[in-house]
């Protein structure tokens, strides 16, 4: 068994690889070995797929549940204790199951802004990168118009016309995510567009739209994806912001901005209402920066020393 | 006599950048103001208007107009620095927002000052100790500040601080029994209360403004260190370095003098940017701490449906931000020796 | 001659996924106020054992020696303030290119008083002038100018003319040049080094001059080391190179160009594994 696994590493760490695949698969458990060194990044890792697990597994894991009030005359405010690990909001609703199920409204808002913001970004980056001249001027002053803004701000106005609400939030959220993107696979697009493979490509005939999404877009991707990663914590903290607001999510559902605002009424006396909702947004994006971070020194040491 | 027209025609690119990105700017609000679902008639009118008084207002408020001709008025009126009126106070808009705006100034300043003065020796001090003990604090402290949410943070603080230590005041920018007591000069109200000799109410608005201005600047302390960490670590592995280590000369002059000088100069576009950053984390700080600045007249417009002001609000927060981003320009064209003519 | 520097047995290594790898691997040579060449093709180590000389081996690099000694200081275990009255003050070193070595947000004037302040006591007024002087020293004929000028404001030539002024406005007793002429244009080296040297015979300094180009190092040097691979392979005198006995010393000579009679077919170096052993 033991042998096994040993000859496997042996074949990963080769510094002969036969075929491609060993040579990249080697690259990438090399990358993991870095990576697995890395302690706090280790702890983000930890962090993101827990959140992941009590996602999927709220029903099992809450105790009570997350909407319904329990007893409004002896259960509200109660303090932290065995019953309810963070005690009991206003509604004598159990918090700790709330934030268990917040996670799978967290989870919800960081997957939807990356699935509409990546292609947004993907998509103009590379077609200004690709075609170059007006395109390229328009596409980018457009990116740069929106990288104007800050991004809250922007967002508070796109919710405030379309409407409080979680879908609502997202979409604000997305549209205020993809300039960066744009801009880096607008780079990716311009180191490779010159190139012999891509001219070969362009000399058999392919439309532009079929070199960008079939060769361009898949060669930018990685870089991307890592980029959105990295600003996972920031968009937890923007819907937060946004529920925190009375923008993003409405009661009664158990998003955590939301439930600290809601808290915030009973601040000085019932302090937890408040306090774990935040303690649970803190440590997923924590677990995100951290994960980032560790990618990062990762992926490209030379850029943090 | 080359070198001042290089510096105009710099000078003239940027601020036809800056003509293009305001453009921008004003239609990014204008479109957002069209696809409001509440209708802007109802909201002058009131529901209950007769159909007369209605067509009235539609005509008034140009809605008959085509769309490009609609932008246009709106951009010659923004230009002129007409923002509107509030649906919620009747007041200009610009009115209002002047009047909002120096509480956030303040609150914004002394929290970049705060962070600067310590996100910078922070910095240096993390690359110097690079992979010590002293660089993980740093870095730690870093990430929890860009992963803790600015308005939780901002009532633990309040609750701590304020409820159970009384270190220091509550929320808003100066008690009641001092409110009348300073005039607003400046409308900043630590600059104002000095000048009128009123030390009592000087302590009072520094007792007010520390929290929240001490949160702020954390948070731009997290981004300014980080960035001032990896700029002095590429300056530390250039070969001048080097030299000044051969010529002898002392390793805090090395750090501090040599290194952090060529640091500088990209460090001032970082500074000013999470300047401008402050004034985005003030829209959710000002809310939590009642602070009377712009991002509470925002989210009260917010809250109110109040669309004329919220954009507005938008509009010069945007400019605001662009404007720090020409500003740290020209002074990284000061800075830099190598980008500067000298004529 | 009493010895002025003694190294012996010099080691530099990195740490690397395999273990630490030396790059310079026992290098042990003498030296008075004389001039010294080191030759060798890049990466066989003789810009790193110039710089551990100054005890400024690069992290993570690690210089380990069996002697390391200038003028009787043991520079292995030489403390802060030792290393302060060492470092430009006895020895100086000329890096390669000035667009890199010079600090380029800090005059020339400021660089080069900077290096005087450090180690005399002086007013700005002195230094500024000893600074002039220095400047008229290596020939710049406009030394006001440069004086307030940003390095990047100077052409290569002029700027490695103030860093050698930077260097010997102390007066050091050895000067470390390290491929001090590599990165000017061909038409510049010659002047630059024609200084070098006025300078070098004038104060009755040191010299090690590192370089790649073995006639350069021949005409200019006293004695010749010549490394590979991190070794010296050879020690010979600059006027007997013709005789020199290691053959990858004589493979260096025969592919200089000469003007009498052109070799055809051009002549290629040979190396030979065991020689790195």
């Amino acid at each position: 068994m033991s042998m096994t696994e040993s000859s496997r590493r042996e074949w990963l760490l080769t510094d002969h690889p036969a075929s491609r695949r060993q040579a990249r698969l080697g690259q990438m458990y090399r990358t993991w070995l870095t990576f697995r060194q890395n302690r706090l990044a280790m702890v983000g890792l930890g962090i993101v797929v827990l959140l992941v697990l009590v996602a999927i597994f709220a029903d099992l894991i809450a105790p009570y549940d997350p909407l319904i009030s329990g007893d409004l005359r002896t259960a509200r405010l109660l303090p932290p204790s065995w019953n309810h690990p963070m005690g009991t909001d206003e509604q004598a609703r159990d918090i700790f199951s709330r934030v268990v199920y917040g996670s799978r409204l967290t989870l919800m808002v960081v997957a939807l802004v990356a699935i509409i913001a990546t292609p947004i970004g993907l998509l103009v980056g590379t077609t200004a990168g690709y075609f170059g001249g007006w395109v390229d001027i328009i596409l980018m002053r457009i990116t740069d118009i929106f990288l104007a803004f800050p991004r809250l701000i922007l967002a508070l106005a796109f919710v405030a016309a379309l409407g409080p609400g979680i879908e609502n939030a997202i979409i604000a959220i997305a549209i205020t995510s993809w300039p960066p993107y744009a801009r880096l696979a607008r780079a990716e697009t311009l180191t490779i567009r010159d190139t012999d493979y891509i001219a070969a490509i362009r000399l058999q005939g392919a439309s532009s739209a079929r070199i960008i999404s079939g060769h361009v877009v898949p060669l930018c991707l990685s870089s991307v994806i890592i980029r959105v990663t990295l600003d996972m914590a920031g968009i937890i903290l923007t819907a937060a912001g946004l529920g925190f607001l009375g923008l993003g999510a409405q009661p009664p559902q158990p998003e955590w901005g939301a439930m600290i605002a809601a808290g915030r009424r009973f601040l000085i006396d019932f302090w937890w209402v408040a306090t774990m909702p935040g303690i649970a947004i803190f440590a997923v994006s924590l677990g995100f920066n951290l994960l980032g971070d560790g990618l990062r020194d990762v992926l490209d040491p030379k850029g943090r020393g | 006599m080359r070198a001042p027209s290089a510096f105009l025609w710099q000078v003239t690119k940027l601020l036809a950048t800056l003509a293009l990105t305001f453009i921008g700017l004003l239609l990014v609000t204008f479109l957002i103001g069209r696809i409001v679902p509440v209708d802007p008639v109802l909201a002058v009118v009131g529901d209950r208007a007769s159909q007369s008084v209605y067509d009235k207002a539609y005509i008034e408020l140009g809605l008959d107009k085509p769309l490009y001709e609609q932008f246009w008025i709106y951009m010659t009126k923004m230009v002129t620095g007409d923002l509107g009126q509030s649906f919620l106070t009747k007041k200009d808009i610009a009115d209002d927002i002047l009047r909002v705006f120096p509480a956030t100034l303040e609150l914004a300043t002394v929290g970049i000052l705060i962070g600067t003065v310590l996100g910078l020796p922070l910095g240096v001090l993390a690359a110097v100790k690079k992979g010590k003990l002293a660089d993980q604090l740093v870095r730690v402290l870093g990430l929890v500040g860009y992963s803790a949410p600015i308005f939780w943070l901002g009532l633990l603080g309040l609750l701590v601080f304020y409820a159970k230590l009384g270190w220091v005041a509550g929320p808003g920018r100066i008690d009641i029994g001092y409110e009348y007591s300073v005039t607003q000069t400046t409308g900043l109200l630590l600059i104002d209360s000095a000048m009128q000799g009123q030390w009592d109410a000087f302590r009072n608005v520094v007792s007010h403004i520390i929290l929240p201005a001490s949160l702020l600047g954390y948070f731009s302390m997290a981004y300014i260190s980080r960035m001032t960490r990896s700029f002095m670590l590429n300056e530390l592995a250039q070969e001048y370095i080097t030299t000044a280590r051969v010529k002898g000369v002392p390793e805090w002059r090395i750090i501090w003098i040599h290194a952090l000088r060529n640091a500088a100069v990209p460090l001032v576009t970082v500074i000013a940017l999470s300047y401008a950053s402050l004034l985005e984390g003030s829209v959710l700080t000002e809310t939590v701490f009642a602070w009377p600045g712009l991002g509470q007249y925002l989210t009260n417009s917010l809250q109110n449906a109040d669309m004329n002001a919220v954009l507005g609000g938008t509009m010069v927060i945007g400019v605001i931000f662009v404007g720090l981003n020409l500003l740290s320009d020209l002074l990284y064209t000061l800075l830099d020796p190598r980008v500067r003519r000298r004529g | 001659m009493t010895d002025l520097l003694t190294v012996q047995n010099l080691r530099i290594a990195f740490p690397s996924r395999h273990g630490p790898v030396e790059v310079v691997r026992g290098v042990s040579f003498a030296m008075g106020k004389e001039r010294l060449g080191i030759v060798g093709e890049s990466g066989s180590g003789k810009s790193l054992t110039g710089r551990a000389i100054l005890g400024l081996t690069p992290p993570p690099g690690k210089a380990t020696a069996e002697k390391l000694e200038f003028d009787g200081i043991d520079l292995r275990e030489a403390t802060r303030s030792q290393w302060h009255d060492i470092r430009g003050e006895r020895i100086s070193m000329v890096m390669q290119d000035p667009k890199f070595s010079l600090n380029p947000v800090m005059t020339i004037g400021r660089q080069l008083m900077e290096t005087y302040r450090t180690h005399r006591r002086s007013t700005r007024a002195e230094a500024h002038e000893r600074g002039l002087e220095m400047l008229n020293a290596v020939q710049i004929r406009d030394p006001d100018r440069v004086m307030n000028a940003y390095p990047h404001e100077l052409s290569g030539g002029m700027g490695q003319r103030a860093m050698i002024a930077m260097m010997l406005v102390t007066e050091p007793e050895l000067l470390i040049a390290d491929e001090p002429t590599s990165a000017l244009d061909v038409t510049v080296q010659i002047e630059v080094l024609r200084i070098l040297d006025r300078l070098v015979s004038d104060r009755g300094m040191g010299l090690i001059f590192i370089s790649h180009d073995l006639r350069l190092v021949s005409s200019f040097c006293d004695r010749v080391l010549v490394m590979y691979a991190g070794q010296v392979v050879e020690e010979v005198k600059a006027t007997d190179l013709a005789n020199a006995s290691h053959p990858y010393t004589k493979g260096l000579f025969n592919c200089l160009p000469r003007i009498e009679g052109g070799q055809r077919p051009l002549p290629i170096l040979e190396r030979d594994a065991d020689w790195a052993l």
